[in-house]
């Protein structure tokens, strides 16, 4: 059995992150990836707006997958392409099925889940209607649009507002379809604010919140569908519903971590972000099994993705070289109070130096506070103008003052 | 083109019929009007292999239903038709007893195998019973199968044995001349001396263009969810509620690939009418936890809806008493899934009486198959990566589908043309992402292995091509 000190499962911007950075530490790492080149999700992402925060400028996805590729190529980290890892076993057995070397059985000293997420579907949340061609995840249409070279539709409308749907809304209109409008249940946008501004106020296409899709019709094609606005049980009010010609829906209905291969292991996951729970380290509650990326928690931008899959890959090298970090024997669980849909980590031990809380909201909210408290004490708080379920947060806290239980609210 | 016997149809009957004829030396024809076989009521039902016990006894129902579930459960070993012999039961609350009885009685007098259970007995069969259920009538010659599947191999497996399959051929006319049936198709023309109807849907259409008895046909639209693998070890067993009027009731099932689904519900459509409704979908999620303990709705990865057609109470499966040379088969509602073997074998022999059916020499009875990833072991998997590195190459990565078993559905004796097509052989597409990650990367093979322009692969029938426009081809002015 072949062993590496480190195997990451997946080769996105996560994968790559990490594999640098448990490269860096000096272990022997392996990145096992489904596609025929490296670079996952951001291959198909060709708009700007990466790399703002990581790198200080500003690139397309590919030129910003890029930039890891190289820096990859001049490592001894090993890359599989064409292979699927199928399995995630006990002592950090890892089965692959790959093209050259068929089902093989690897063993590393700490395995990296870094598989990204998938998009919900229209069978997800169960649309009603007929169930032709013209319907598909805006990360498909993406992917038909901007690797495969066609569009998926001429009339199109956008069901959800996450910020796929918002980049496709601007990259259809600008390959000449007509973007007739986005459709979002929620009162506000699941996506970036910048998103709203420069890919629907700026090209004029007008956004429906607290709307839903009631129906698609047409067959063998689409031909339309019914919208309607909802009540405040976010059911729609069917005596106002309205009908849009269009030969295209597009779904931007929310992204779920793939976590499929864990099925059958002990690893606990999170209810709320489908991804595992984790320690400041990205360690899941299996010893010497870290995740990161989107397969752990849905970001918003790419850049937080490398910054803590670095965490990752740098931990799971410590975790493979010499053993489990050494702590003062205390963990102490992150909790959300009013306001905060999930923080993460949720776990975090004790010790010294600063650890990072991401979290986000689960409305938006204005004029309102963000507050860590641990047994009663503030810990941090911070007054806002405006925070939101689309972008993620982030506070910094002192370890030595962590004694327990850290809760993460907002004072609204 | 002329035959000994056209079969109008290739839904799960047509298919069967196909399949039995093939083992004789008679040339057969099998004209279907959509993108595929198994594309009418075969592709959205629930899959059920009934055990008999609620047919009128004395009806054709009856008598294929029983027939039909000992033949089917023979055919899709040999066929290697995903199946699965998990039994059901009929979940009866306080008061339900009466039903359950007349259930048994049905059952005895049909010869199926079927028993009362107390609460607590039927709980060891299936531990997620609603609380209200206080009785049941356990059947365990029941079961799943994949329709399509059955269908899709009975028409390889016809077509690997002469039959032409034919698809987009719907039957615009027919007549009759010189005692010879003359069916019109956009395909062309196409004669026997023998036709067998099996266009389910449209059975009275068909019949009505050769001046043969017509039928009131009532049309009932189903809504199901299908729901996530993850919920397969909730469900052990078919639940189905007490029957009413309306049919066999919303049931909660283990589907054949290892799903689960719940539905269908029965309301009055139109025959084309698959739309699914959002009031058929509230109706399954208020039904479903009075039979089952442990509703899942959250875990839907689709929703579908078919229709059924029924003529009166029965099946009509018959030679037609006005055209001579017509056979009519009509009416096929649930149980028609199970029933479809025995349908095809009472049919082989109404053909019999017509033209002699000699045992073909060459018969292929076990046409080799591809198999499923899952289905290898170990070293056979390797073995077949090293011989076609395909196989090692996951397209479909929910349902875990390889490269080589897509090659294999587009270039199978019926092959896979549209990306549903590959869907219904493979599952590439069926599992919880819907294709969004593999479906380009399937039209990519579709295109490369048949030749046919990225611009020209369809989702499924008609005009459903996916990309529809290449990128800086728009026309401002068009849209």
């Amino acid at each position: 059995m072949t062993r590496f000190d480190v195997i990451v499962i997946g080769g996105g911007p996560a994968g790559m992150a990490a594999a640098l950075a448990a490269d860096a530490k000096g272990a022997k790492v392996l990145v096992i990836e489904r596609d025929v080149r490296l670079g996952g999700i951001l291959n198909q992402c060709i708009h700007a707006g990466f790399g703002l925060h990581y790198f200080g400028e500003e690139l397309t996805g590919p030129e910003y997958a890029d930039r890891f590729e190289k820096r990859l190529a001049k490592t001894g980290v090993k890359v599989m392409l064409g292979a699927m890892a199928l399995s995630v076993g006990r002592e950090g057995e890892v089965v692959v099925l790959s093209p050259e070397e068929g089902l093989t059985h690897l063993k590393a000293g700490a395995v990296v889940l870094a598989m990204g997420c998938r998009e919900r579907t229209a069978g997800a949340i169960a649309l009603a209607g007929t169930r032709p061609a013209g319907i598909y995840t805006a990360g498909m249409a993406q992917k038909m649009c901007n690797i495969e070279g066609y569009l998926v539709g001429r009339r199109i409308v956008i069901l959800g507002s996450g910020d796929i749907g918002l980049i496709m809304a601007r990259r259809m209109t600008l390959e000449g379809a007509h973007v007739e409008r986005v459709i979002e249940l929620m009162p506000y946008s699941a996506g970036l604010k910048r998103n709203i501004v420069q890919c629907l106020e700026d090209f004029g296409i007008p956004i429906d919140y607290s709307h839903t899709v009631t129906r698609v019709v047409g067959k063998p094609r689409m031909e339309g569908l019914y919208y309607a606005p909802v009540d405040e049980n976010r059911k729609p009010v069917l005596s106002e519903e309205k009908f849009i010609p269009c030969d295209c829906l597009l779904l931007s209905v929310g992204l779920i971590p793939e976590n499929d291969i864990l099925s059958g292991t002990d690893i606990v996951l999170s209810r709320v972000t489908s991804g595992a729970e984790v320690d400041e380290n990205r360690m899941t509650t299996v010893p010497g099994v870290f995740s990161c990326g989107n397969v752990l928690h849905v970001h918003d931008l790419v850049d937080n993705v490398s910054h803590e899959s670095e965490i990752a890959g740098a931990a799971a090298a410590e975790y493979a070289l010499h053993g489990a970090p050494v702590t003062d024997g205390n963990v102490y669980a992150v909790g959300v109070g009013r306001g905060v849909r999930y923080a993460l980590p949720q776990r975090i031990h004790g010790g010294e130096g600063s650890v990072e809380i991401f979290f986000r909201t689960d409305n938006v909210y204005k004029n309102c506070k963000v507050v860590a408290e641990c047994g009663g004490r503030t810990l941090w708080s911070k007054k806002r103008m405006i925070v939101a379920p689309g972008e993620m947060e982030k506070i910094v806290l002192d370890k030595r003052d962590i004694d327990g239980e850290v809760t993460v609210r907002l004072e609204i | 083109m002329t035959k000994d016997v056209i079969v109008i149809g290739g839904g799960i009957v047509g298919c069967a019929v196909v399949d039995r004829l093939a083992a004789s030396r008679v040339s057969v024809c099998l004209l279907e009007g959509g993108d595929d076989v198994a594309v009418g009521a075969t592709r959205a039902n629930s899959g059920i292999v009934h055990a008999g016990y609620d047919c009128e006894p004395g009806t054709l129902k009856a008598r294929f239903n029983v027939r039909g579930n000992a033949m089917l459960w023979s055919l899709v070993d040999k066929l290697g038709v995903p199946a699965l012999k998990c039994g059901s039961l009929v979940a009866a609350p306080v008061g339900g007893e009466a039903g359950l009885a007349e259930l048994k009685r049905r059952a005895d007098l049909n010869g199926v195998r079927a028993e009362i259970l107390t609460r607590e007995q039927a709980l060891e069969i299936e531990p997620n019973l609603a609380q209200g259920i206080a009785s049941a009538l356990y059947a365990p010659d029941a079961g799943v199968v994949s329709p399509y599947q059955l269908a899709i191999a009975f028409a390889d497996r016809a077509a690997v044995n002469g039959v032409e399959v034919i698809t987009e051929a719907p039957v615009t006319a027919m007549r009759k001349e010189d005692g010879v049936f003359v069916v019109t198709t956009p395909k062309g023309e196409y004669r026997a001396k023998t036709v067998v109807n099996c266009a389910g849907a449209g059975a009275s259409a068909v019949n009505a263009m050769v001046g043969a008895e017509t039928f009131d046909t009532e049309y009932r639209k189903g809504e199901y969810f299908v729901l996530d693998h993850t919920e397969r070890v909730n469900v052990s067993t078919v639940i189905f509620p007490l029957p009413t009027a309306a049919g066999k009731g919303i049931l909660v099932a283990p589907t054949a690939d290892g799903n689960v689904i719940y539905g269908p519900t029965s309301r009055p459509a139109d025959a084309d009418d698959t739309a699914v409704d959002a009031e058929g979908l509230d109706e399954i999620r208020r039904s479903v936890p009075l039979t089952y303990a442990r509703p899942a709705f959250n875990k839907c990865i689709r929703v579908y809806c078919g229709v059924r057609s029924a003529v009166g109470g029965d099946f009509i499966v018959r030679p037609s008493e006005k055209v001579d040379g017509l056979i009519i088969t009509a009416g096929i509602c649930s149980p028609g899934l199970t029933s479809a073997p025995a349908i095809a074998e009472y049919v082989e022999e109404l053909v019999g009486q017509r033209t002699e059916l000699l045992p073909k020499e060459d018969y292929i009875s076990s046409p080799p198959r591809t198999p499923r990833l899952e289905e290898l072991s170990e070293d056979e998997l390797n073995a077949l990566v090293k011989k076609d590195s395909r196989w090692g190459r996951i397209v479909c990565r929910c349902e875990k589908v390889t490269e080589a078993e897509i090659v294999a559905a587009v270039h199978s004796p019926v092959p896979a043309r549209t990306v549903d097509a590959v869907k219904r052989r493979v599952r590439a597409g069926m599992g919880r992402c819907q294709g969004g990650f593999c479906s380009t990367r399937v039209m990519e093979i579709i295109s490369e292995e048949l030749g046919i322009p990225m611009r020209e692969i369809r989702k499924g029938a008609g005009h459903s091509e996916i990309a529809v426009l290449a990128v800086k081809e728009a026309d401002y002015d068009e849209i």
